[in-house]
């Protein structure tokens, strides 16, 4: 089960993916494959495992049983030297934007290429500016990342992410908390990135609309499974309920809302609950 | 990120601060002749007792300090204890027939050589023994002498 | 019966972690230590960690030391005089300075005000995610971010503690001798007979680098390990001061009976 139909090219592979956090399992078998040149949409309700998923493509994290393979490369298997020439060829747009807060917005995007390349001044000047005229900040170079709204933060973490020209982006809820206008910007970057540059996107988001709108393929995963996966197309026309009830927002339905616990009736009349404390 | 020429210069001035106040610490307040162990010239001297002398104690001629003790050691063979201690080479012509004394400074201070030059031509040289030696005076047995002595008196 | 099982429980699960924690931090300075080739190629870093380390924590060292050497000078004065001995105050003044005072009050100076810094601004890195960010783009903070700091670090105290020296015995002097009317010659002279270089200075030099060591390595840890959370580093940064001043300590009894016995 997976996103593996009408598949040209595969640029990631993921085979029975085993993951937990304490006794939580967060992966109980997710095989997925994902296209080369195309936006594939992982989406799945918060805490399902959506960043955990983009840290193992990046290797900060292991599977505890199964692999992850970019371009080809078991990610988990790869020793220091090859995971990090692996990783100059991803980017990956944080959640909180993760600027590096004692460098100004122009350092942020310079970052990459001083630490990886030895160019002379002018050339990371013109690349840098290039890329924040991108996203629209090029006024905002001297500025330090205190002093941009999150929204900005996350543009600039953007510009930063494609200044070494990745083949693989990974964006992690880029659309969350942006004001329209700013939104609509960063959805058509994503598409212009993806269509003039070719890059392969993962897109990790659960905002239903916006994610239809460009991807060419969405996964949906819950509870630790890839629940029902294809094109925004075929998701849409799915009879499923399950994925009626995931695309249409409804609070009732087969997905879950809440945290695995017990009853509430349960825990309400015990005598043994204890506030903070991990319900397993 | 080029460190701006303001911090290269603080820490510079900082780290060479650093060094002058240790080069203070080494000249200043430490006497450095002590790098300098290994000028000079050892001379040991066999001592019945050496009461509580210990290693670096100095050693001094009419007071003044000539050197330092750099080894003590029991001699199986003699039976007595055998000090070994490292003379400033400027102080070259001390006869062989010297005697060395331990001698405490003040009532409760630490113990030290005394050297006494005697009258011979031959003068000390490395590895020279001392045969005229005068040990280290013990509070507790002049103490005891005093005592018995009062006591046979009485008789 | 089952309550000490219980205890038996409790006390090993902490032996464990004790165990494990300690072998991870030891792996945690292994790889700092591998990145000492990145820190030499790029001194430029290295400075810059030796100005927020060392050059801000002069501040203090220099007024710590000041008084310090005040006190002491005042305190052995009036102790020594009683006995008809206060030619030996600059002796006094000094071999405590160099031998303890200065190699121990430094650490424990250096950890509250370079150490703690280390420590929260490496484990707000980590909260924020900067340090995933740079892994992502391939740049290994430790070592871009946690080697740097730990050499100027390791580099800095035993700086610190030179200054510290001769400032506190310098000041002593001032009080001893200026104002109290010691000999001048007899403070000065008593303290060269004294003092020895190696035996000393040497000696105290060396207990100042182990603290430096010591101290740069466990406020590292503490930050690159801290809960992310604001809790978490304000934790880590508490834990990092009080295990440096407990280390330090420890190893100061260690040191000076190995070194002056
Ligand atoms: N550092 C951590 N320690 C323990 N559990 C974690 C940690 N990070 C995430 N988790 C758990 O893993 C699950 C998946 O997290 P995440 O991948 O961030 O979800 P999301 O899909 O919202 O991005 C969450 O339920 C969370 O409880
Ligand atoms: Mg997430």
């Amino acid at each position: 089960m997976g996103c593996d139909n009408i598949l040209s090219d595969t640029f990631i592979k993921i085979r029975d993916l085993h993951f937990s956090r304490g006794n939580r399992e967060i992966f109980s078998g997710v095989s997925l494959d994902i296209p080369a040149g195309k936006i594939t949409a992982i989406m799945g309700p918060s805490g399902t495992g959506k960043t955990t998923l983009l840290r193992m493509l990046g290797g900060q994290l292991q599977p505890s049983q199964g692999t992850v393979e970019v371009e080809g490369l078991d990610i988990a298997s790869l020793n220091r030297k090859h995971l990090y020439k692996a990783r100059r060829r991803m980017g990956m747009l944080f959640q909180s934007g993760a600027l590096l807060t004692d460098l100004s917005v122009f350092e942020n995007i310079a970052f990459p290429i001083r630490e990886h390349y030895q160019f002379r001044e002018s050339m990371i000047r013109d690349l840098v500016l290039l890329k924040l005229e991108l996203v629209g900040l090029r006024g905002a170079h001297a500025l330090m990342p205190a002093e941009l709204s999150g929204g900005m933060q996350r543009r600039v973490s953007l510009a930063r992410a494609i200044i070494l020209d990745p083949v693989l982006m990974m964006y992690d809820e880029p659309f969350t908390g942006l004001d329209p206008v700013t939104l609509g910007t960063i959805v058509t970057l994503i598409k212009e990135l993806n269509q003039s540059l070719g890059i392969t996107s993962v897109l990790v988001s659960h905002d239903i609309h916006e994610t239809f709108s460009i991807a060419d393929y969405v996964c949906i995963l819950s509870e630790g499974k890839v629940m029902a996966a294809g094109s925004p197309q075929e998701l849409m026309e799915s009879d499923s309920e399950f994925v009626q009830q995931f695309v249409q927002g409804k609070p009732d339905g087969p997905m879950p809302f809440h945290f695995p616990a017990e009853s509430l009736s349960n825990d309400l009349l015990s005598s043994d609950f204890k506030a903070g404390q991990h319900l397993s | 990120m080029v460190s701006s020429r303001k911090t290269e210069i603080t820490v510079g001035a900082f780290v060479l601060m650093a060094l002058l106040a240790f080069i203070y610490l080494a000249l200043n307040v430490s006497n450095l002749t002590g790098l300098s162990a290994d000028k000079g010239y050892h001379v040991s001297a066999s001592f019945d007792n050496i009461g509580g002398l210990s290693k670096r104690a100095k050693v001094t001629l009419s007071g003044v300090a000539v050197g330092r003790v750099t080894d003590i050691r029991y001699d199986k063979e003699t039976f007595r204890a055998k000090v070994t201690m490292r003379i400033n080479s400027d102080v070259n012509y001390l006869p062989t027939d010297t005697q060395a004394s331990i001698y405490t400074s003040g009532l409760l201070g630490e113990q030290y050589i005394s050297l006494e030059p005697g009258a011979e031509d031959d003068v000390l040289t490395e590895s020279s023994q001392l045969d005229i030696t005068q040990s280290a005076v013990v509070l507790e047995e002049l103490i005891g002498q005093f005592m018995t002595n009062m006591a046979t008196k009485k008789d | 019966m089952s309550a000490v099982i219980n205890l038996l429980q409790v006390i090993g699960v902490f032996v464990i972690n004790t165990v494990a924690s300690f072998g991870r931090a030891s792996i945690f300075l292994s790889q700092i230590i591998l990145g000492f080739k990145d820190v030499i190629l790029r001194p430029s870093l290295l400075i810059k960690e030796l100005y927020s380390v060392g050059v801000l924590s002069l501040l203090i060292i220099v007024f710590s030391a000041t008084f310090v050497g005040m006190v002491l000078s005042l305190l052995g004065y009036v102790t020594l005089v009683d006995f008809g001995a206060e030619s030996s105050l600059g002796v006094l003044v000094a071999l405590s300075l160099i031998r303890e005072l200065g190699p121990v009050l430094s650490a424990l100076l250096f950890s509250g005000r370079a150490g703690s810094a280390l420590t929260a601004e490496i484990g707000l890195m980590k909260a924020t995610e900067q340090l995933a960010s740079m892994e992502m783009m391939a740049v290994d903070p430790i070592r871009r971010i946690i080697a740097p700091r730990f050499f100027a670090g390791l580099i800095s105290l035993p700086l610190l503690t030179m200054l510290f020296m001769a400032i506190g015995i310098y000041s002593g002097y001032l009080v001893g001798s200026v104002w109290l009317g010691v000999d001048e010659g007899s403070f000065w002279s008593q303290m060269q007979s004294k003092v020895d270089f190696q035996g000393d200075v040497i000696n105290g030099m060396i207990k100042s680098a182990v603290f430096g060591f010591v101290v740069t390595w466990i406020a590292l840890y503490q930050g690159y390990n801290a809960y992310p959370t604001s809790e978490g580093v304000s934790r880590a940064t508490t834990n990092s001061v009080v295990y440096s001043a407990l280390a330090v300590l420890g190893l100061d009894f260690l040191l000076t009976a190995l070194m002056f016995m």
